[in-house]
């Protein structure tokens, strides 16, 4: 309960400022909209800001269930060999330093303007975080699990099973909210490059044609997609530390 | 003697233990020649860092820092491997499993089909039949050592090694978990390293005294373990111990 009143408190005084933003800087509305006319832009167009969200959310979906699966994959077998760990790792790293948003483009033109290039983004920029941090838990294991499971003839694949991984999944769910912060970015930048359908488009196309009102009811969108997103990955996250 | 499902020879046997080990190029102990007889309890004691754990890992055939040169065989002739069960100062009972699923953890580390019956019945006989949906965090330390032990018992292992299993407990529940121990693996080879005299008085066939030179056999009470705490040999011999283990260097 109190942390609904500390929220709602950071809501209004949030708007507050914004508002007070507007009065003192004197922009005109197609600088800088009042809460108000941004509320107003929100309801008049919300069947056209819920069309696009539904794509966004799609692709954001789809690219984090996959981004997901992808990574959960490649840190089971990186742990599982050390020969795979020595030739993949250095290349994982080095991939990070290619920043995806200059991908994009290039995934635009060999994935098409549909939703494909989009969920493509998402899973490159969710991948790696999602890899690295269950991959650390499933590396960051007491030695002495490892020694009795030595003593009682353990198998690899069930001390991965029975040991690493559940010993691993408070570390998975670190991953998953990382994850669920980076996809929204992912859709949103896939959507910029080349698309017709989805918040990012619609914040384009707003902006292009002076409705800044509608693009900060879509950008607005977003935030909240967002944050129900991570909460709901939240939840997840919590249930698989107490597993 | 007999032999396990798998064929494997199950009695209980003594094993030999001759060598010396080196930790960067220096040596650690040895050379040691360590005999642990058949069917029986043999105490180690030392000063902490002397290597008595380390004898541990050697035996199981677990890594080790360092380098051992010597040999280390079952009297029996037949190979150590899948023939010793284990338990350490800490329970290392997993988390996220219950007691039930602790005490059959072998089972699956092996593939195999866990006897969840027998997991039962060894879970009553060290008194956890209550508490085997309950996770490790919620049982006090005795009882987390109980359900090390049933685990240890589970694997039903002619050879057990302790390695300094009741040393985090209170003096009551230490007392009352050494005679659970003594109970549930008589007939079986056991080799108990502790840093407490009076352990190894209560529960020792063999008592060995380790130092960075060698292993001294020092003469238990003529009794038979487990002896009685409050016999006035057994307080002689603890005494005796004591003094002895603190006029060495």
């Amino acid at each position: 309960m109190t942390a609904r009143l500390h929220g709602a408190g950071a809501l209004i005084v949030g708007l507050a400022l914004w508002q007070g933003l507007v009065w003192i800087s004197g922009a005109p509305p197609f600088i800088l909209p009042s809460p108000w006319r941004v509320a107003e832009a929100a309801y008049v167009h919300h069947v056209l800001i819920a069309q696009h969200a539904l794509v966004t959310m799609a692709e954001i979906l789809l690219g984090l269930g996959l981004g997901v699966v992808l990574g959960v994959v490649t840190a089971i077998q990186l742990a599982a060999s050390r020969r795979l760990q020595a030739v993949l790792l250095p290349i994982l790293v080095f991939t990070q330093a290619v920043p995806v948003f200059a991908l994009a483009p290039i995934l635009t033109l060999w994935f098409g303007y549909g939703m494909a290039s989009k969920i493509v983004v998402v899973i490159l920029i969710i991948y790696f975080p999602v890899t690295s941090a269950f991959f650390d838990g499933l590396t960051r294991v007491d030695q002495r699990w490892l020694d009795l499971g030595t003593t009682m003839a353990a198998t690899d694949a069930q001390v991965m099973r029975r040991i690493r991984i559940p010993n691993a999944l408070p570390s998975l769910g670190t991953g998953l909210r990382l994850a669920a912060v980076y996809a929204p970015m992912g859709a949103v930048i896939g959507e910029w490059v080349g698309a017709s359908k989805g918040l990012g488009y619609l914040m384009l196309l707003a902006n292009g044609r002076a409705k800044i009102d509608l693009m900060f009811a879509s950008l607005i969108t977003l935030a909240v997609l967002t944050v129900l997103l991570y909460r709901g990955v939240g939840a997840l996250a919590d249930r698989l530390a107490r597993m | 003697m007999g032999h396990g499902p798998a064929g494997r020879v199950t009695g209980p046997t003594a094993i030999g233990f001759t060598g010396q080990f080196s930790l960067d190029d220096r040596r650690l102990f040895g050379p040691l020649r360590v005999t642990v007889p058949a069917g029986g309890w043999t105490c180690l004691l030392g000063p902490s860092g002397v290597g008595k754990s380390t004898v541990v890992r050697l035996i199981l055939g677990l890594p080790t820092a360092g380098v051992f040169t010597g040999t280390i065989r079952a009297a029996d002739g037949a190979s150590l491997a899948g023939r010793i069960g284990y338990m350490a100062q800490s329970d290392l009972l997993l988390p996220w499993l219950t007691v039930r699923e602790n005490t059959v953890l072998g089972a699956r580390l092996r593939a195999e089909t866990p006897d969840v019956a027998a997991a039962e019945r060894l879970l009553d006989r060290v008194g956890l039949a209550r508490h085997a949906d309950k996770k490790p965090a919620a049982l006090s330390g005795g009882m987390r050592q109980r359900a090390a032990l049933a685990r240890t018992l589970m694997e039903n292992r002619p050879i057990v090694l302790l390695d300094e299993p009741f040393s985090s407990l209170d003096a009551v529940t230490r007392a009352d978990m050494q005679d659970l121990a003594a109970e549930v693996l008589i007939g079986k080879t056991v080799m108990l390293v502790t840093h407490d005299p009076a352990e190894a008085v209560r529960l020792g066939h063999q008592i060995l005294l380790m130092s960075p030179t060698g292993v001294t056999g020092w003469m238990p009470p003529a009794t038979d373990p487990v002896r009685v705490i409050d016999d006035p040999a057994t307080l002689q011999a603890q005494s005796a111990l004591l003094a002895e283990l603190r006029a060495r260097p």
